[in-house]
């Protein structure tokens, strides 16, 4: 018998052995392959004069052209600023809250306080988007909301803040924070209970406060937390979440508020450009690509915990 | 930790000051939904005039009423149930089998088939490329397409296959040896031993089911399929497109602002009345599993 005899034999033996978990496994390729990979051969339209009538692969080629057209049009410009924008605000401001919160639960003694504090602050992760948006509408209201009557009791005219490019960044950022810098604190709070005890019993002999066991303790055993999260955090940079730009944003408050994606759906769902949207959206997704390679390698090297 | 007495004077007025800024951030948590339950049940014109602050003003039901006969609302509630029921149900049915197969030892390729699941979440098509598939596969306008759609990810696949990899060999060895397949292994054995990881799944799909709006948006035209986020949505839209045009929906009894706080409210309350049960996970730490792989 020749090795390749052999080999197709062991093969037949192993397919009658072990069908069972091929017949497990495929929902799940076919799924993969219907919704997730069929998408990534339709992206070559990105590189084609895409029409509905020709299909994806009968359309012709056309090169870099749309992105040519991309790279010259003031709105996607704009829309990769602002992106980039809001992840830094998003790193700076959103990032941080998060550990500070965990430390504060930390430092809170009266267990039926901190678990109630936590019971509510864990709460808006739960809410939708949409909800999310319809609080923050009805709160910055310029006839109704509350912000306004709390600013009228200080003698400032009502202010319509969610037309004014100058507020939707913070809105933005601000109510990021309310709906998950609670949540976003469990895993702040795992690394902080698994700080060894002996390290703080032996400060406490050397009459160490509280404020410095924090410093001196606390927050150095969970920095590898806090750098894992910051790399997370670094690959998945651009996905500022639009669809809460979508229901916030409005015409007057494109100039800060138009993010790539929202650029996308709105030049390919609602234009119908689909193949100039696409390569926006390849673009898009290439940066992405680096960026979480990067953050993966980096990982590996300083922590020695990649992050697959 | 716990002991009190190792406390510096400076300690104790320290934690004092956490513990109320802790109150102040939790109450700041708490308030917008205070604010909009109080909305909604104030009457229209003190809604519209900003004289609610804590508790209703003028207070009436009429927002309730409002919404509660129009029939858009109870079919978008409806759908939502379909939605979160069938479409955790799907998910389910391929996730927990195909994360089964993933782990397992035997499998050949077991390495590329990982990839291939793991390599969605580095990189994908985007929304273009997604939404004409869906096109091209007849899914617009279906209540499969949402169901199936949306069925997988990467993410809980790889979760549950960590979970089922560090379950020790020991525990099949003796249904093997009963002459139990692979099926039976997986049903009698893995799923039990699973439960809290297949609660998180069940758990994440459900809030993700339960929030979605934006692909229910883009993919259903017919508004008899449509859930109850893209009909808030709707009814947010008027409210903040168009101030103008809202104003003249202003009666004497209810406004745009205290429907729209009405339909939120309603959203909230089954996420409310399901809250507990979420709460047993998260401390287990089973959240955090999928974080570290």
């Amino acid at each position: 018998m020749t090795n390749l005899q052999k080999k197709s034999q062991w093969l037949i033996q192993h397919f009658k052995k072990e069908w069972q978990i091929y017949v497990l496994l495929a929902p799940a390729m076919i799924w993969f392959f219907t919704f997730l990979y069929t998408p990534m051969y339709g992206l070559q339209i990105a590189f084609k004069d895409y029409s509905i009538f020709k299909g994806i692969a009968g359309s012709p080629w056309i090169g870099f052209e749309h992105f040519q057209t991309l790279f010259e049009n003031d709105d996607f410009i704009r829309a990769i600023k602002n992106t980039a924008i809001l992840s830094a605000y998003n790193l700076l401001f959103a990032f941080p809250a998060p550990i500070i919160l965990a430390l504060m639960f930390n430092e809170i003694l009266n267990q039926w306080y901190k678990k109630g504090a936590q019971t509510i602050v864990y709460l808006p992760h739960f809410i939708s988007t949409v909800i999310l948006a319809g609080i923050v509408i009805t709160a910055f209201s310029p006839s109704a909301g509350i912000v306004n009557t709390v600013l009228g009791w200080f003698g400032v005219d009502p202010v319509y803040f969610l037309s004014k490019p100058e507020w939707f960044r913070p809105i933005f950022i601000g109510s990021g924070i309310w709906q998950e810098a609670g949540f976003a604190s469990i895993v702040f709070l795992a690394a902080i209970a698994g700080v060894n005890p002996s390290l703080y019993e032996s400060a406490v002999v050397d009459g160490a406060s509280r404020w410095q066991m924090m410093w001196k303790i606390t927050i150095p055993s969970i920095l590898p937390t806090i750098l894992i999260m910051l790399i997370i955090r670094i690959g998945n940079l651009l996905e500022v979440s639009f669809e809460l730009v979508i229901l916030l944003y409005q015409p007057a408050t494109y100039v800060t508020a138009d993010v790539v994606n929202t650029f996308i759906y709105r030049q390919g769902i609602q234009s119908g450009q689909y193949d100039l949207a696409a390569a926006a959206g390849l673009f898009n997704a290439v940066v992405a690509f680096i960026l979480v390679m990067t953050a993966n390698t980096i990982s590996k090297r300083y922590s020695r915990t990649s992050l697959w | 930790m716990s002991n009190m007495n190792l406390y510096s004077r400076g300690d104790k007025f320290f934690v004092r000051i956490n513990m109320v800024l802790v109150g102040l951030f939790t109450l700041a948590t708490l308030y917008p939904f205070i604010y909009i339950a109080a909305v909604s049940f104030s009457s229209g014109m003190a809604a519209r005039s900003g004289v609610v602050v804590l508790t209703p003003v003028e207070a009436t039901l009429a927002a309730y009423q409002n919404i509660l006969v129009q029939p858009e609302f109870w079919i978008s509630y409806g759908n939502t149930f379909i939605y979160t029921i069938g479409g955790t149900i799907m998910s389910l049915l391929i996730v927990i089998p195909g994360a089964y197969a993933l782990s397992r030892p035997q499998l050949l390729g077991r390495k590329y088939w990982n990839l291939i699941v793991a390599f969605t979440m580095w990189f994908n098509a985007g929304m273009i490329p997604f939404w004409l598939n869906m096109r091209d596969l007849g899914l617009l306008d279906s209540y499969w397409g949402i169901i199936i759609g949306f069925a997988v990810n990467a993410f809980n696949i790889i979760l549950l296959r960590n979970f089922f990899e560090s379950i020790p060999s020991s525990f099949e060895e003796a249904a093997r040896m009963d002459g139990a397949n692979e099926f039976q292994i997986l049903w009698k054995v893995f799923i039990p031993l699973s439960k809290p990881a297949i609660a998180t799944i069940t758990l994440f799909c459900v809030v993700a089911r339960w929030n979605g709006f934006f692909w229910a948006m883009i993919l259903l035209q017919d508004e008899d399929k449509v859930p109850l986020q893209v009909f808030l949505r709707k009814t947010i839209a008027e409210l903040s497109d168009d101030h103008e045009f809202s104003a003249s929906l202003i009666t004497s009894s209810f406004s745009a602002e205290t429907v729209n706080a009405a339909i939120i409210v309603c959203s909230i309350i089954p996420v409310l009345l399901f809250y507990p049960f979420i709460q047993k996970y998260f401390n287990k730490g089973i959240l955090l599993g999928g974080v570290k792989e």
